[in-house]
């Protein structure tokens, strides 16, 4: 028996029937087709499918797409402002955060998380945050640089007088 | 400061963009029309004979397709070495391993083709299972394959210079032994694949390391021609060797989209990739090294024992590998080496990054470490004592022609502060170092062939902008499309921008695969030839229309260059105005562009293509093996680890690693870098976490990456990366391996710091704190 659910993703609304046992990134993946959401491991040990709901990172594998209506979601998909990168994503980017690419788009979020609760943080908090997020390809030197470079991009920019912006 | 506009720098990804804004598809992002999902049964036993295989319920569900089981395949086997297929696409008359192909299911939703599964009934007949590759050599032994008498798939017996008369002149011979766990790639993204079968052409997109041997194997197993068999690679979420061989899943794709007519998906998750495995070898090593007073190592008598579980896979090449890879880096005259390979009724095992070598490498630098103690001698001495240089050929007949082993012992030496930490370190802090040694390319291909290993065919766009690479090869995030696009980009004189790289299809060209560290150097070397050739017919046009010498003439910064003067291009120029009237940004003045230029260059000849391929020179000795273990160049590493013991927990941490890494001459620096760390990374996890655990029944018992531990942002400590560039002749631009060669001395290296931090060594990995615990309190050194 399916439930008719509204969820608001990346600004949007979407009326979806849903089974009531199907998780939020199948949903994202297979019925809304933003396949930036990974599955690595589906049981919420790899952070690949990392999603933001207001905000917050959760794994969107361990969350039942029921439980999801009502907030804010923001996926990969949702980051850049058309062709123009979040400092984050632009940071990756440069830095060369990126290899296989798969843990990306769930690093990236949770970077984002990080860097909206704490704008200026220690290598330590970096490590700390993306604890959760698996990579394989890195050896996560460079994700930690990706993240401490934007977060000095991000205050720089928050410094400059308005008119510069 | 290189001389080059864009190799040796850090230019993002070709596929950065794509891959930060989730817009990259990997296999499991694509679906079709009328795509149907499939699943695979697997065997619940290790090792059981099969007796009935009844699918009626299941092809009775509503929503089912298609059931097949091995009546489907004609007993056709398959593998990865032709002279070792023993695999089945579905056991036909007995299971091997819990994990075991039996049927397979195509369905409307993934949730009717797991419920198909359950109602397949098989009935079996349970057979021992042998679980211990020591016991499994037994005369008395259950016979996993009555192919491989005591269960073995391959043995080797090598023994170079002359071993005995080398231990007399020996001072300090050492035996020392050193154990691993099967251990598991975990890459991110599970193995997927998407087949579609139309008018007798199949079609497999899949994350496949190497579409070309999958493209055989399928073609092979499922009796189609070679040519109507067409595998895609898209985004790869890594691969580090698993993903090289063709798989059953990979089959029953093609085959369910072959019996149906529809495209067919399956992805694995994540409890399939462990139980699929294909991963490191269980390695059992014991070497016996013999060196003189003044550290000079006289020989090496070396013996290994590989668990390979249920199949061969790569294992033939891996048992070869475990042996002649120590033949470098040090002099080394005599070495004699006993190795063999065996099945077990376990996953099987196969090419994992450093395929074969990692261990040996370790066993043997842990063993350097023990014999400098005894020499009391400094270890990085006793290794810069004995390093070969370029030009030198080692005892099994592998080349060196560009060797920075010194240079990078040596800076790692200085940039970790080597002499003042050695010395002078308190209790449970340990500093260690290490060297490792690895193929830039495989020498040969995995079956019998004078195939070139790749090809590279580079397009100019007809309508003048752009160029388009069309390759074999598979990025699997090693980065190798930005590699081509790098090398392209240079050789034409273009911006990196105007290089569109098309690659991983087995359609666009031949390429053995990302494998045995080879694409930089193999398909790199096509690549710049097939740029080569575009940009000679080019100015061969150019030189026609305006008279100047094709030996004057070159394309600088995206423009047609006459050294010899001016050019005159008004004509041509005005030919291209005309065809482009309401066009935005046409050139108005200025020399002639490389725009400009390819479209006149294709009005005047048609198409423009270049080509280019590589096949290596003739490698090896003539003694049996030889041919494994040979490549074009080889790459070589030193590393410095600094450990922190807590000597009542035995909890080790890792507090940097320092690398330097011999990579020829680095044609995207930030990538070589990448490689490196992602290369101590997994180094380490096999240190100190990571072993894939097995109850009595032969099943998985940590089949999860909760369980099975790899390193998190958190373990991971530091890493620095230092690029030591030896300018390889063979290699394009100078440039050879990096992608594997830097795991050699991870293990080591840690391993020598912990004995370093706390008196105790240990011989069995991963060094978890119970192991060390353990030693420490035999050792006396710690209360109860």
């Amino acid at each position: 028996m399916k439930k008719l659910i509204t969820l608001s993703v990346n600004s949007l609304e979407h009326e979806l029937a849903v089974e009531a046992n199907v998780s939020l990134a199948d949903v994202l993946r297979y019925q809304l087709g933003l396949t930036g959401t990974k599955k690595g491991c589906g049981i919420g040990d790899c952070g690949a499918c990392t999603v933001l709901m207001d905000g917050v990172p959760v794994f969107s594998c361990l969350v039942l797409a029921v439980e999801a209506q009502g907030f804010d979601i923001l996926t990969i998909e949702g980051v850049a402002e058309g062709s123009e990168l979040h400092p984050v994503q632009k940071a990756f980017v440069e830095v060369g955060a990126i290899q296989c690419g798969f843990c990306t788009p769930g690093m990236v979020l949770n970077a984002l998380a990080l860097l909206d609760k704490n704008p200026d943080p220690s290598e330590a908090d970096v490590r700390l945050a993306l604890s959760g997020n698996l990579c394989r390809c890195t050896g996560y030197q460079k994700i930690v640089e990706a993240v401490l470079t934007a977060a000095k991009d991000m205050m720089k920019e928050e410094a400059q007088p308005e008119e510069a912006k | 400061m290189s001389d080059y506009r864009i190799l040796n720098t850090r230019a993002p990804r070709v596929d950065a963009f794509d891959k930060v804004t989730g817009k990259a598809k990997y296999t499991d992002d694509l679906s079709m029309p009328e795509m149907l999902f499939g699943a695979i049964l697997h065997s619940p036993q290790a090792h059981a004979r099969i007796v009935k295989v009844d699918t009626t319920e299941a092809k009775k569900l509503p929503g089912v397709k298609a059931v097949i089981t091995s009546e489907d395949t004609e007993g056709i086997a398959f593998g990865v070495s032709p002279a070792r297929y023993d695999e089945q696409i579905f056991a036909s008359e007995r299971v091997r391993y819990v994990g075991d192909e039996i049927a397979a299911v195509a369905a409307v939703t993934p949730e009717i083709a797991r419920q198909a599964l359950d109602l397949i009934k098989v009935e079996f007949e349970e057979l021992p299972s042998v679980l211990d590759a020591h016991l499994a050599m037994d005369d008395e032994a259950e016979q996993l394959h009555e192919r491989y008498k005591n269960n073995i798939v391959q043995q080797v017996h090598w023994d170079f210079g002359d071993v005995e008369a080398a231990q007399k002149e020996a001072d300090v011979i050492r035996t020392d032994e050193l154990t691993s766990k099967m251990q598991d790639a975990a890459f991110l993204e599970p193995q997927s694949a998407l087949a579609t079968y139309d008018q007798g052409y199949l079609t497999m997109y899949s994350s496949t390391q190497a579409p070309h041997y999958i493209q055989r194997t399928l073609a092979m197993a499922l009796s189609l021609p070679l040519h109507k068999v067409r595998v895609v690679k898209p985004a790869v979420g890594g691969g580090f060797g698993p993903k090289a061989a063709c798989s059953s899943m990979e089959l029953a794709t093609c085959l369910l989209a072959m019996k149906t007519g529809k495209p067919v998906k399956i992805t694995f998750d994540r409890e399939q990739v462990f139980l699929h495995s294909r991963a490191r070898h269980q390695f059992f090593h014991k070497m016996t090294t013999g060196v003189r007073k003044d550290g000079t190592i006289c020989f090496l008598e070396h013996e290994a024992l590989l668990d390979g579980g249920a199949y061969c896979s790569f294992g033939i090449a891996t048992v070869y590998y475990a042996g002649s890879l120590l033949g470098g880096p040090y002099r080394l005259e005599n070495m004699k080496y006993d190795g063999y390979r065996v099945v077990t009724n376990k996953p099987a095992c196969g090419a994992q990054r450093g395929h074969g070598a990692v261990i040996a490498r370790a066993c043997f630098e842990i063993q350097l470490d023990r014999i400098a103690e005894e020499l009391n001698m400094d270890p990085v001495e006793l290794r810069l004592k004995n390093v070969r240089e370029a030009g030198e050929t080692t005892c099994n007949e592998l080349y060196l022609s560009s060797f920075g082993m010194k240079e990078a012992l040596e800076a790692v030496r200085d940039s970790a502060a080597w002499k003042n930490k050695r010395d002078d370190q308190p209790d449970g802090k340990g500093i260690g170092a290490a060297c490792g040694f690895f193929v830039s390319g495989a020498g040969y291909p995995i079956y019998y062939s004078k195939t070139p290993h790749c090809t590279v065919v580079t397009k100019l766009n007809e309508v003048g902008g752009g160029v388009i690479v069309e390759s074999g090869a598979a990025d699997i995030g090693q980065g190798s499309d930005t590699m081509l696009a790098m090398i392209t980009a240079e050789v034409l004189g273009i911006p990196l921008s105007d290089v569109r790289v098309m690659s991983g299809d087995s359609d666009l060209a031949v390429d053995l695969g990302a494998y045995s560290s080879r694409t930089t150097l193999m398909t790199g070397t096509a690549a710049k030839e097939a740029a080569e050739s575009v940009k000679a017919q080019i100015l061969e046009v150019i030189a026609d229309k305006t008279g100047a010498s094709i030996d004057d003439l070159d394309v600088i910064d995206g423009e047609v260059i006459n050294s010899k003067g001016d050019l005159n291009i008004e004509e041509l120029r005005h030919d291209f105005r005309m065809e482009h009237r309401g066009f935005r940004g046409i050139v108005k003045s200025g020399n002639l562009t490389f725009n400009e230029a390819a479209r006149v260059a294709f009005i005047d000849k048609g198409s423009i293509v270049g080509t280019g391929k590589y096949s290596p020179p003739k490698l090896g000795g003539s003694f049996k093996g030889a041919a494994v273990g040979t490549s074009p160049a080889f790459g070589c590493s030193a590393q410095i680890a600094e450990v922190d013991v807590n000597l009542d927990t035995g909890e080790v941490t890792v507090e940097k690693i320092t690398g330097a890494h011999d990579c020829g001459f680095a044609i995207n620096r930030t990538q070589v870098e990448g490689q490196m760390q992602g290369s101590m990374m997994m180094g380490m996890g096999e240190a100190l976490m990571e072993e894939i655990k097995y109850d009595e029944c032969g099943r998985v018992i940590n089949a999860n990456l909760a369980e099975y531990k790899i390193p998190t942002s958190l373990d991971m400590p530091p890493l620095e990366s230092i690029i030591i560039e030896s300018h390889e002749p063979n290699g394009p631009f100078g440039a050879k391996e990096v992608g594997e060669g830097g795991i050699m001395p991870t293990i080591p290296a840690i391993l020598n710091a912990i004995y370093d931090a706390t008196g105790v060594r240990i011989n069995e990995l991963p060094v978890t704190p119970e192991r060390i615990r353990t030693a420490l309190r035999k050792a006396g050194k710690v209360n109860k």
